[in-house]
């Protein structure tokens, strides 16, 4: 049990990769702090979780994008913990469109919830961490934020965004012992991932040299690694979780 | 302790000065208040106060009297 004493902060957690994440965290003996944005959208399965791997698993329902609820979740953290020592910053909205097909009101959505929303998280969250002098912070870029795609300029645009926040977050706060890293993954089997057409996702599946999709579960794991003191030393670091796929 | 002798107590152990020192101190008038000592007394002041500034309050801290304006939005009375 990688996670045993460690309070962690985890977004975006109702489904797909967040979802396993808090799962794998559970199973590491972490206490879990479980955003979501639907009031109740979380209530049962972490119920199940607590029972089933004997740990706390707190809901917090609030969008990422508001920074009052977001200082409030942290305050809250404070007060019942005493400390936070581990934050993904894993909510994160994908909608694609074509150059020339972009709206304005596109690129600001998305860049207020996958890139404002995660600066915002890091300067709450570095306030806890920089008074214990340690934590870690791990960011969830995408493959095409290190590569870009076609059709997803704001979204590569937003999660490369997030590889520059992590590198640079990683520098200033390694003085306090706060480790900030970013996981990249490829093409992962979630609704987000199912959201585009059939067609589509066969001729990415054909790119990928392990020749299957991953799991939740594969990314999870490695937010597992980067949160345990087996990363102790691993800082302003982009680990690609994506079986050697080509985009 | 009075919230005077704390908040000024916050300035003196963060940037290494004396009471005398905190009269008319503005951000950037001292080598030891730049950015990393500006988050030092942030943190110091929170701790102190039993409160988390907004980022906007954080950048405006910019003297020890504009702080003690600030800290009234957290209903700390510097007095």
């Amino acid at each position: 049990m990688l996670l045993t004493n460690k309070v962690a902060f985890i977004t975006g957690t109702s489904r797909g990769i967040g979802k396993n994440i808090v799962e794998q965290y559970a199973i590491n003996n972490a206490t879990i702090y479980a955003n979501a944005r639907t009031e109740g959208s979380i209530d049962d399965y972490t119920k199940k979780l607590c029972k089933k791997y004997n740990v706390t698993i707190i809901p917090l329902y609030f969008d990422v994008t508001d920074v009052t609820a977001a200082k409030n979740a942290i305050l809250k953290i404070k007060k019942e913990q005493g400390k936070l020592d581990i934050l993904v910053n894993n909510a994160g909205i994908m909608k694609d469109a074509l150059i020339g097909m972009i709206s304005a009101d596109m690129m600001h959505e998305i860049f207020e919830t996958n890139v404002f929303a995660v600066m915002e998280m890091i300067q709450l969250a570095s306030k806890l961490m920089t008074r214990q002098k340690s934590g870690s912070i791990i960011n969830i870029s995408s493959i095409v934020g290190v590569n870009g795609n076609k059709g997803q300029l704001v979204y590569s645009a937003s999660k490369g965004a997030i590889i520059s926040i992590t590198k640079t977050a990683a520098k200033e706060l390694a003085p306090n012992n706060i480790r900030v890293n970013a996981i990249a993954p490829g093409m992962i089997d979630t609704a987000m991932f199912r959201s585009i057409s059939e067609s589509h996702q066969s001729e990415l599946v054909n790119n990928i040299g392990m020749g299957r999709i991953g799991s939740p579960e594969d990314v999870a794991k490695a937010c597992v690694f980067l949160a345990s003191d087996l990363s102790n030393y691993v800082t302003g670091q982009i680990l690609g979780v994506d079986g050697s796929a080509i985009v | 302790m009075t919230n005077l002798e704390k908040y000024t107590q916050a300035f003196i152990d963060t940037l290494d000065i004396t009471e005398e020192q905190t009269k008319g101190l503005e951000y950037r008038s001292i080598t030891q208040w730049d950015s990393v000592g500006h988050m030092q007394l942030i943190t110091a002041l929170e701790d102190a106060f039993g409160i988390m500034m907004d980022t906007d309050d954080i950048i405006d801290l910019s003297s020890f009297e504009k702080g003690k304006e600030i800290l009234k939005k957290y209903e700390v009375e510097i007095k």
